[in-house]
């Protein structure tokens, strides 16, 4: 029966998946976003972009990653013979001569994964590289979706061991900062603006890996009764507090460290003097 | 009071096919886009099919799509668009639609039906539940769900592809999982229900790839992502993944 309020101009269904399957609204577009929906995944992309050019750098390059007491947060554990000596450093030949390319790539692995497989990066590169989905409510460009169903997905799943390991690394490096209360000869009760550096990176570091999401679960997170367990209790309500940061952390300790590092590169190539102040 | 002339487009048709129509209408100061609906229906629109119910956003009936975000039309407020702009309202893009903005949201009740209920502990009667707090906070903050499906709706899981309605529960029915899995009296695991194992073999867990589109539509602010998905994986680990729990759990069974 004719209303006289028809829609003009009626958009015939079109046999396609996703929004536009055959029983949902005829809507051709893919989506109806009037927001500037692009620039969140477009600053994610190009901020991670940013850092892998840099790290990837940084880590091949193989020089300029000490400058007594500073080593580079990307080479330390340093544990190959073709490593610099720093006299009570971060450093251990453990894989011995033939080693030859640069040190940092055996330690980086570890940091790498823990970031890679991290829950909020997990969301920054799927939207930011992948597409799936690009913003919310906006139609991704994928036929399929599995997602971390199978391989090489499902190995997301090992976060936890990258944790194990993340904080490990976070120990190194806070035994980084304290050498880093030595001047340039080596003597203790001396600090430099690289102190200060070190110090801002490792506190966001710290931050950055104990607010991650399997801490938060193997703190407490998996019982079910907090009330038997009250100093873990304890333990998760800290790690949720920090989680609710979890972002902004894992943006602000990636920029840090990639800050120490340059910091290092400066003073070490001789580009910067490293102030001291006592 | 200021009242100024909006133009709006809202999606009309049905199964068959359907367009944007284009409307102006009065606003007047302090309305929600689910009074300017009902003015169409009143002066403009008078077949124009909208469910709604509570107008106070506790009942979860008006979801729709407003510029192209899920949302619910009694909780959007026409003060954050600009008198110049076009409002675009469409039916939830996920489900099929039955008219205009009504939709068919069956495929929710379908996977609340497949989620095992609460397990009532042996031994305790109606009324003799005791519980401390603390233990109930967590499955609390899932309890204020009102069931408005826009999680359902914007996850892209089921957006995007058709095909795996079949396979996963969504973003609101594994909170569900979770919610009873975290539960302080739920027994089911006495029962050999292995929740954790069922969140990602017969739930879809793994198809989430917590990309929080469900945590920024959720109107009651409930962090789903973080709070509810993001443990019940790491719980699913400690399950299937995790050869370390898994050995802690077989050596603390042949001890005990």
């Amino acid at each position: 029966m004719a209303t006289g309020t028809e829609p003009p101009d009626t958009e015939p269904h079109t046999l396609r998946g996703g929004v536009r399957s055959p029983a949902r609204a005829a809507i051709t577009a893919p989506h109806l976003r009037t927001d500037r929906w692009w620039l969140a995944p477009a600053a994610t992309t190009a901020g991670l972009l940013a850092f892998v050019v840099y790290s990837t750098w940084r880590a091949f390059a193989n020089t300029h990653y000490y400058a007594a007491p500073y080593v580079s947060p990307f080479y330390s554990p340093c544990l190959a013979r073709n490593c610099e000596t720093m006299q009570a450093g971060p450093n251990y030949d453990l894989f011995g001569g033939w080693w030859v390319i640069s040190p940092a790539i055996i330690i980086l692995i570890f940091p790498l994964g823990f970031r890679l497989t991290c829950y909020y990066y997990r969301k920054a590169y799927y939207r930011g590289f992948w597409a799936s989905p690009p913003a919310c409510a906006v139609a991704e460009p994928h036929k399929k979706y599995t997602g971390e169903t199978r391989f090489p997905l499902i190995l997301q799943n090992v976060h936890r061991y990258f944790f194990y390991a993340a904080i490990l690394v976070a120990g190194v490096l806070t035994y980084d900062t304290v050498l880093a209360f030595r001047d340039q000869h080596y003597r203790w009760g001396h600090m430099g603006l690289g102190t200060l550096v070190f110090l801002l990176n490792i506190v966001l570091i710290w931050a950055y890996t104990i607010s991650c999401h399997s801490c938060r679960h193997i703190v407490g997170g998996k019982l079910k009764h907090f009330s038997k367990h009250p100093v873990r209790y304890r333990f998760w309500q800290f790690v949720s507090r920090l989680n609710a940061r979890h972002m902004q952390l894992a943006w602000a300790s990636l920029f840090s460290v990639a800050l120490a590092d340059f910091y290092v590169f400066l003073v070490a190539s001789g580009a910067f003097d490293d102030p001291r102040f006592f | 009071m200021s009242s100024y002339e909006a133009r709006f487009k809202v999606w009309r048709g049905d199964a068959q096919g359907g367009g944007l129509e284009d409307f102006e209408v009065e606003v007047n100061d302090g309305e929600v886009v689910l009074d300017i609906i009902h003015r169409l229906q009143a002066t403009q629109a008078p077949d124009l099919a909208v469910r709604w119910n509570c107008k106070a956003g506790k009942c979860g009936s008006c979801s729709a799509e407003i510029n192209g975000r899920p949302r619910l039309m009694c909780m959007t407020r026409m003060s954050v668009f600009t008198r110049e702009e076009t409002v675009t309202v469409t039916p939830l893009r996920t489900f099929p639609v039955i008219r205009d903005l009504v939709t068919d949201v069956g495929y929710n009740y379908t996977k609340a039906r497949e989620v095992p209920s609460f397990v009532p502990p042996a031994g305790l009667g109606p009324g003799e539940y005791r519980m401390f707090q603390e233990d109930v906070d967590r499955p609390q903050e899932f309890r204020k769900c009102i069931e408005c499906f826009l999680c359902q709706d914007v996850c892209h899981v089921v957006r995007d592809h058709e095909d795996n309605k079949r396979a996963y529960a969504g973003p609101r029915f594994l909170m569900r999982v979770a919610e009873l899995d975290m539960h302080p009296l739920d027994a089911a695991a006495e029962t050999g229900l292995d929740r954790k194992r069922a969140a990602q073999d017969d739930h879809g867990l793994g198809y989430c790839n917590i990309t929080k589109c469900c945590t920024e539509v959720c109107p009651e602010g409930i962090r789903i992502t973080d709070n509810a998905l993001i443990p019940l994986k790491e719980r699913a680990v400690d399950r299937k993944y995790d050869p370390l729990v898994w050995l802690g759990s077989k050596i603390r069974r042949r001890s005990s």
